[in-house]
């Protein structure tokens, strides 16, 4: 899938209408580490399909917001559904199945160092290792592997790659589990500009061919154009700005204005 | 006047904040403070192994893995360790009893001490160094490169998977490994006596034998479980609960390593007091 990603040059659809589709809803949503308000009142909604970049200065919670979707930072005060469902009030089993909905990308692509590129796959999968039958899991993991365009090295180690290609192996290690929204910590952070490219078109390339909504939290502005519909800018722990990219780009308020120069 | 200060413990895989009040004249001095929290937390973390322990699915690969990379990986230090304890207490002790006249006492005055005591007691700090502060260590850094998280969001108890098994693997391993070091001290020991005389392996082995009572090994194996859980659970605890950043994960193995040796010394404290007092 991206042998050419280079050559490919994918770039989001920018006329992208909300099709009224929520998957996402923040409402008042707040987090704090002791007397740091990170999150103050967060409102956003993010709809099907749609590809949201989150800009922001380091330190305005933008990590923190798609850790709280995930789960693996608990809201302190406000509300966060996923699919209409208030994660706070579920229950164990349904928590679960609604955060297994949800796929994250981490910065630093979190691989498991100790086990092989094939191990990291059929990790995700041992649940269902018992019912799914070997070839078929040799096929799954060799599908999520050519995907990313890493068919060679399924017998490496993680410390065998670069960083780009961890990225891209981090990103097959979630697609493996099929989520529909795939929430990315700074895709492109410590690559070149090359490989920025090639992962920001990957980006677009799984949001089409699984129809997932992205939701990327980036510094890289050309990430930024080439993959969002739509961009928030968070500011103090508050969305202070909200639009396409030429719409922002073009923002009156100079702090806005100067993430796109 | 109070003032409102937050601190944060650990519950599940989640940070949660526990807001307090804190006041100079109930609070004077906030090690107190975090000794307690640490305390709480810890203690939230042992009840949660117990509820994964028995909750199903179970990790038994894993644990297989563990097991021979807790137990099989230490045997050679151990034996190492074990022969030399046998060999030195056995030279040492020669000149004391020598002056009583007393040396035919020797297999069984080091076989004594090897097992009730020493043999416990050193292996578990060689446990607490080699795999406590391993399992610190290889925690943090998973931690600190956020795959304890990728475990969790990509539908997997971590939990479940890397602590239960590794303090599950340090409990049944360490009494393996110290019944081991046991043989291999006494091995050694029969070196040490036929350094200066000439005794065959027949009639040192029958002394031993004759010298011990269940009463000598039983209770010296049980503890040993107790150790082994101690030296894993708070292993976990570090390398599971580390700072983020590097200096996280250096913390994490130290703080294994002194912690789960200040356990084996106090747990083998009350585990004397508990034996005499049921052998009396």
């Amino acid at each position: 899938m991206t042998q050419n990603a280079t050559d490919i040059d994918l770039k989001a659809e920018t006329d992208y209408k909300p099709n009224g589709n929520v998957v996402i809803k923040m409402e008042h949503l707040k987090k704090s580490f002791g007397n740091n308000h990170v999150l103050r009142d967060i409102n956003l909604v993010i709809n099907k399909g749609e590809n949201l970049a989150i800009l922001g200065q380091s330190g305005t919670g933008k990590s923190v917001l798609i850790k709280c979707i995930v789960g693996l930072v608990e809201i302190d005060d406000g509300k966060l559904l996923i699919y209409g469902k208030n994660i706070s009030e579920l229950k164990d089993k349904e928590l679960i199945e609604t955060q297994k909905k949800v796929g994250f990308l981490f910065q630093s692509g979190a691989l498991y160092d100790s086990m092989t590129v094939r191990e990291n796959l059929e990790f995700p999968l041992r649940k269902q290792l018992s019912s799914i039958p070997k070839e078929e899991l040799e096929s799954i993991v060799k599908e999520a592997l050519h995907d990313v365009g890493l068919d060679e090295a399924i017998d490496k180690t993680p410390s065998e790659l670069s960083g780009g290609m961890r990225k891209r192996l981090g990103l097959a290690r979630t697609l493996i589990l099929k989520p529909e929204i795939m929430l990315y910590d700074e895709p492109t952070t410590g690559l070149d500009p090359i490989t920025s490219k090639e992962i920001s078109n990957l980006i677009l390339e799984v949001q089409k061919k699984y129809n997932t909504t992205s939701v990327i939290i980036t510094h890289d502005i050309e990430c930024t154009r080439l993959t969002a519909n739509r961009i928030i800018v968070l500011k103090e722990g508050v969305c202070a700005a909200e639009g396409t990219f030429a719409e922002l780009e073009k923002s009156a308020d100079p702090w806005i204005r100067s993430f796109f120069e | 006047m109070a003032k409102i200060v937050s601190q944060q413990v650990y519950s599940e895989n989640k940070q949660v904040e526990v807001i307090m009040e804190e006041s100079p004249e109930i609070v004077p001095d906030s090690i107190f403070k975090k000794f307690f929290l640490e305390v709480a937390s810890l203690t939230i973390f042992t009840l949660r192994f117990f509820k994964e322990v028995i909750k199903p699915p179970y990790e038994i690969n894993e644990l297989m893995k563990q097991s021979f990379l807790i137990g099989y990986k230490s045997l050679p230090l151990v034996a190492i360790t074990g022969f030399i304890i046998g060999l030195v207490l056995t030279i040492q002790s020669r000149p004391t009893l020598a002056k009583f006249g007393s040396e035919s006492l020797l297999p069984a005055m080091v076989a004594v001490s090897i097992i009730r005591e020493i043999g416990p007691v050193i292996t578990a700090l060689i446990f607490a160094g080699k795999v406590g502060s391993g399992i610190g260590a290889e925690l943090a850094s998973m931690n600190v490169t956020e795959q304890i998280d990728a475990m969790q969001v990509s539908d997997n108890n971590p939990f479940k998977y890397l602590v239960v098994t590794r303090i599950l693997s340090a409990t049944f391993m360490l009494p393996l490994l110290v019944i081991f070091a046991d043989g291999v001290g006494l091995m050694g020991s029969f070196v040490g006596v036929n350094i200066k005389g000439n005794v065959s392996a027949y009639l040192f082995f029958s002394q031993i034998f004759q010298s011990l009572e269940f009463g000598d090994l039983f209770p010296a194996v049980i503890k040993t479980f107790f150790f082994g859980f101690a030296i894993g659970l708070i292993a976990t605890y570090k390398g599971y609960y580390s700072n983020k950043g590097t200096e996280g994960v250096g913390k994490a193995a130290n703080s294994a390593v002194v912690l789960g040796s200040l356990m084996v010394f106090i747990i083998d404290m009350i585990a004397v007091q508990v034996t005499s007092v049921l052998q009396n």
